[in-house]
Parts: C-alpha cells; structure tokens; sequence
C-alpha cells in the first residue's frame, strides 16, 4: 500500500471537487464548523451523534453504519475523502470505521480543515444533499479493534503506544489541556507502554510528517517491529490518528486500536497502572 | 463520555469550571490589534512539545486547562503566525496576548 492508497493532498482534493465517484465527508465532534463553511460538495457526519450508540458505550452497529451512510448518499464504489477539525482526529477515528464495517476505497484529507484553512481554500455553507444509496455494510473486522482484555494481555507481549501528551502519560494531567481535568478514572499509564503523543507524527500544519520520518519516531521510541502493536489514547479518536500513520502510512500489519482507551483502562479494578515518564 | 475535541472557545468559564482548582490559561489572538477567529492556538510545553490546540473563536478567544509551569502559546492563521510565552505559578486565570501577521 502507498501513501496515495490512502492520503489525498489538499490540491488534489480542490481539483477533485466534482469528480465522479469521489465523496467528500466532514467529521468532526460538533457540527458547527461544518455549517459555518465545509469543503464544497462535502455531506456531514457528526462524530456524538452519528457514530456513537445513544445508550451504550460502543460505537454504531453495522446495520447504524449502514442506515448512516444510505442517508449520506454514500454507495459501496464510492472513494470517500474524509477531513475535520481537531487535525483530523475524527476523520481518521471516521476512517478506522470504514475500514471495520469493510469499506473499499476510503482516505483522509491530509491536513483536514486545518491545512484546507490555512490554504486559504474554498469553504461554503450551503446545504449538501446527495440521493440516498443502499450501502451494505460488512461484519465489523476485529483484527483492527483493541478490547480491555487485550490490553491487559498486551502489556510486556505487544507494542502499547500511548499517544497521549507526555504529562496524560505520566500522570500529572488527566485530559488534554483544553478540557477540564476533572475526571473519574485514576492517572497513569499501562505498564510497558512506549509514549509517542500523537502530535509527533503530524507536521504544525497538520499533514501527517514522511514515511521516513515516522518509521525512524516510532523506533527511536522502541516500537518493535516484529510485534503486534495496541494503540490508545484517552477515548480512542487522537490513537486512531496514530493507528493510521502505523497501518495505513508505514504498513505494520498487525496493529490495533483499543478505543476504550484510558477513559476504561483507568477505570478497571485489579489492573496494573504506571505512573512517571 | 465527552470527547477530546476542542470545546468552543470564549472568555466566560463554563459554570461547572473551578478557577481555584484549574490552571486557566486564557488569551486572545488579534493582528493589529483587531481580534483574530478562526487561529488555530496551540499549547506548548517548556520543552516546546505540543500539549494542545484550539480554534480561536469570532472575538479571537482562546482557553487551556494546563498545569502550573512555562508555557508557550503559538497561533498559526492563513494571514500569519505569532507567539507568546506565559508563566503559570499556580491555579487560578492566566491572561496570554498572541499577536499574528
């Protein structure tokens, strides 16, 4: 797999605008940037309200995901684009989605909103909509998906890459520091967890840094190549930004993202905890 | 479960913050002294490690929850960039002035 396989540059996307074939989607955790101004032509998908079960923590069922897309007029043969807010947190949690449910052609935006922005490109605010498709969905693929027992099973055995800031890993904060820190679960780290923030592998731009640069990250870090790797962060949406640049861009075949991340792990009762860098 | 995105920016405290237990950096990114929306702000360390970013709202408000420390706050804009450094002794509001362009 290349990089094209799986990223689009900005000018590519202003020049693909009206390509046939080619969806572009906005995810972001509200919607309120998107109805301000969004790529043209692009539908929305709101993180809260569209991806996550209104009940349990868990995220759509497949036959949601399916109902979701129909409605955005997003068919199987689609080539998605996704981008967002937050350098593009969302949209890659987003895209790690399309590939659990089996989506065939599907890549993120480098930059998201933020490059777009920068770039001083074209933003509207007109209402998108697409005729409804029948998508089908696929069994959601469990080999790209981390549950609480893997995690435990993980520590001293794979890769666990916390992508969390330096002082989530050590203990000193709870959130990142735009939030509150008030929070139930304790403060730390899963034991023999390697702690590469998430920031390091995107660019202040927010475009994800080279191929080489990434690999020589990860393994000036003490990523083991030869093993399988669990990625986490607080909720799970900054470690599928993480999963992506390990899967997607460098081709580590066995990787993971555990999306109860710290908000479960530090919940749990009788498992290890670490604290300090 | 709330998530790690960004929460909207402005200068009034959301009513269940408590300016006596968190660290709050608070600031306003401004380009001749017109305010700035749409920055993006982002929070480095004394180490200049990226701790955090937000988007500027209309009136160019920012906010972080930090802890006590040197922090530099950076904004990147299509019309320019700028940065400023601000000490944090203890809990309690912050005030930080990024100036872009």
């Amino acid at each position: 797999m290349s990089r094209e396989d799986v990223l689009v540059t900005a000018a590519w996307a202003e020049e693909n605008l009206n390509a046939d074939g080619v969806v572009f989607v906005e995810v972001d955790e509200d919607a309120s940037a998107y109805d301000t101004g969004h790529i043209p032509g692009a539908v929305k998908v709101d993180w809260r309200q569209d991806l996550q079960d209104p009940v349990r923590r868990d995220f759509v069922d497949r036959a949601g995901f399916e109902k979701l897309l129909s409605a955005r007029g997003i068919g199987n043969d689609d080539t998605v684009i996704l981008y967002g807010g937050n350098n593009n947190w969302f949209a890659a949690y987003a895209y790690w989605y399309f590939k659990l449910y089996g989506h065939q052609s599907v890549k993120l935006l480098d930059g998201g909103r933020k490059k777009w922005e920068l770039d001083g490109r074209p933003l509207e605010a007109d209402a998108v909509t697409r005729a409804e498709t029948t998508y089908s969905a696929k069994e959601q693929d469990l080999t790209l998906r981390a549950f609480r027992d893997e995690a435990v099973a993980a520590i001293n055995t794979k890769n666990l890459v916390d992508v969390r800031s330096p002082d989530e890993f050590s203990g000193k904060l709870a959130a990142p520091a735009h939030l509150p820190q008030e929070q139930a679960q304790v403060k730390g780290h899963i034991p023999t967890a390697i702690n590469v923030p998430w920031s390091k592998a995107a660019n202040e731009d927010g475009t994800f840094k080279s191929n080489d640069e990434l690999r020589e990250l990860y393994k000036e870090a003490g990523l083991d190549e030869g093993k399988a790797t669990v990625a986490y962060c607080r909720i799970g949406e900054r470690s599928s930004h993480t999963w992506f640049a390990l899967r997607e861009l460098l081709g580590y075949s066995d990787v993971k993202n555990y999306d109860g991340s710290w908000t479960e792990y530090g919940s749990l009762v009788g498992v290890p905890v670490e604290v300090g860098a | 479960m709330s998530s790690c995105g960004a929460p909207e920016q402005g200068t009034a405290l959301p009513a269940n913050i408590d300016a006596g237990k968190e660290v709050v950096l608070n600031g306003k990114v401004t380009s001749g002294g017109t305010p700035v929306g749409g920055a993006f702000v982002r929070l480095l360390d004394a180490s200049g490690e990226f701790t955090a970013e937000v988007v500027s709202s209309p009136e160019g408000d920012f906010r972080f929850f930090a802890a006590p420390g040197d922090w530099t706050v950076r904004a990147l804009h299509r019309t320019g960039n700028g940065e400023a450094t601000v000490s944090a002794s203890g809990p309690g509001l912050h005030e930080v002035a990024v100036s872009v362009g």
